[in-house]
């Protein structure tokens, strides 16, 4: 695939870096990253990954877009509310870069559909704000051999840690099990600062690019933690694996992906 | 520009016309084309005089690779003889 003039303009700062170049711009344009979850930490995400030129982009979410979901999902604006959160972020990350395809799935994320939709993609992106929905990813990612990306936000905290399969733990290694609903607050409750969704949703397509690019450390084995009070980024490293993990260790005893309950106050909103 | 590179002693392996676009695509569109190479294979390069000769070339040293030949073709526009150095 030659570049177009074009196309050598629109991608120049990246193609001029070093570590991507015209062959780690291709691998991008070749790269299929799945993002679900079109709020806090999708938008930022799928904006930039839009405008880097990843060639094929889908993007999971049943809700609409709230006037109340504005403060921190920039990819929506408000003449949107009321539309499809998917259709909204399809249209925003067109407008981008009409040189890539997104894909849409207005559809929650469950047991039943999770391994046909991250089927066929190289990443997925886990954007989603609910205990279940990120165990849901981590043990189908695992089971199906994908890398992915987690991350979770809370008022002024936030942090992320990236699975790539055999390079060290998994969110299930790490967390073992969803605290029981309405132990912790959800953001709807808690309350979260927008510019979090921006930092970490940022932080989440940086994983994605290097995936591709296959440039330095991945952020596998590793948590990184952001605390924007006392303005602390901290890499907790992990351990490795003892191989007794239920979903990535040697004998796993989750072999299907599973839903747990949701905690009843999201569910009433939904 | 077959007739100008024919002026030159070596053997050009594949040529690449950066007139049709303006710094900083001009380097982008030749590292482009240097990437397809192999290591010692040589590329042409058309190019607009002014910016485009003052830039060009040193860009292309500072990636390393060996500056053969620099053709004036009388027409407002030259030929960058490059060897790419490295894989």
């Amino acid at each position: 695939m030659a570049f177009s003039n074009e196309q050598l303009e629109r991608y120049s700062r990246h193609i001029i870096l070093k570590e991507i170049g015209a062959k780690g711009q291709k691998k991008l344009l070749n790269g299929k990253v799945l993002i679900i979850g079109a709020g806090g930490l999708g938008a930022p995400a799928a904006m930039y990954l839009a405008a880097a030129g990843v060639g094929t982009i889908g993007i999971a979410d049943a809700d609409n877009v709230d006037l109340s979901n504005l403060q921190r999902q920039v990819i929506h604006t408000t003449s949107d509310v009321g539309k499809p959160k998917v259709e909204s972020a399809c249209e925003t990350m067109q407008a981008i870069n009409p040189d890539i395809e997104v894909k849409t799935y207005q559809t929650f994320v469950t047991s039943e559909n999770i391994l046909d939709l991250i089927d066929g993609y190289d990443f997925v992106l886990d954007g989603t704000d609910n205990f279940p929905a990120k165990f849901l990813i981590n043990d189908a990612c695992v089971i199906a051999k994908k890398s992915f990306s987690h991350a979770g936000i809370i008022r002024f905290q936030g942090q992320l840690m990236t699975y790539v399969p055999d390079s060290g733990a998994c969110y299930r290694c790490v967390f073992k099990q969803p605290p029981p609903p309405d132990a912790v607050p959800t953001c709807r409750q808690a309350g979260v600062v927008g510019a979090m969704a921006g930092v970490i949703g940022c932080l989440q397509a940086m994983e994605a690019v290097k995936f591709f690019i296959n440039a330095g450390n991945l952020l596998t084995g590793s948590l990184l933690t952001y605390n924007a009070l006392t303005m602390d980024f901290r890499k907790i490293k992990l351990p490795k694996p003892d191989g007794k993990c239920p979903v990535c260790g040697e004998h796993p005893t989750i072999l299907q992906p599973f839903d747990y309950e949701q905690a009843v106050c999201d569910l009433k909103e939904k | 520009m077959p007739a100008h590179e024919s002026q030159t002693e070596y053997p050009i392996d594949d040529t690449v016309d950066i007139t049709d676009v303006v710094c900083p695509t001009t380097f982008v569109k030749a590292k482009v084309a240097l990437e397809e190479l192999d290591d010692g294979q040589v590329l042409s390069i058309r190019m607009n005089d002014g910016e485009p000769v003052q830039n060009v070339p040193r860009s292309i040293k500072e990636e390393g690779h060996k500056i053969l030949k620099l053709l004036d073709n009388h027409d407002g526009t030259y030929n960058l003889i490059v060897q790419k150095i490295g894989e």
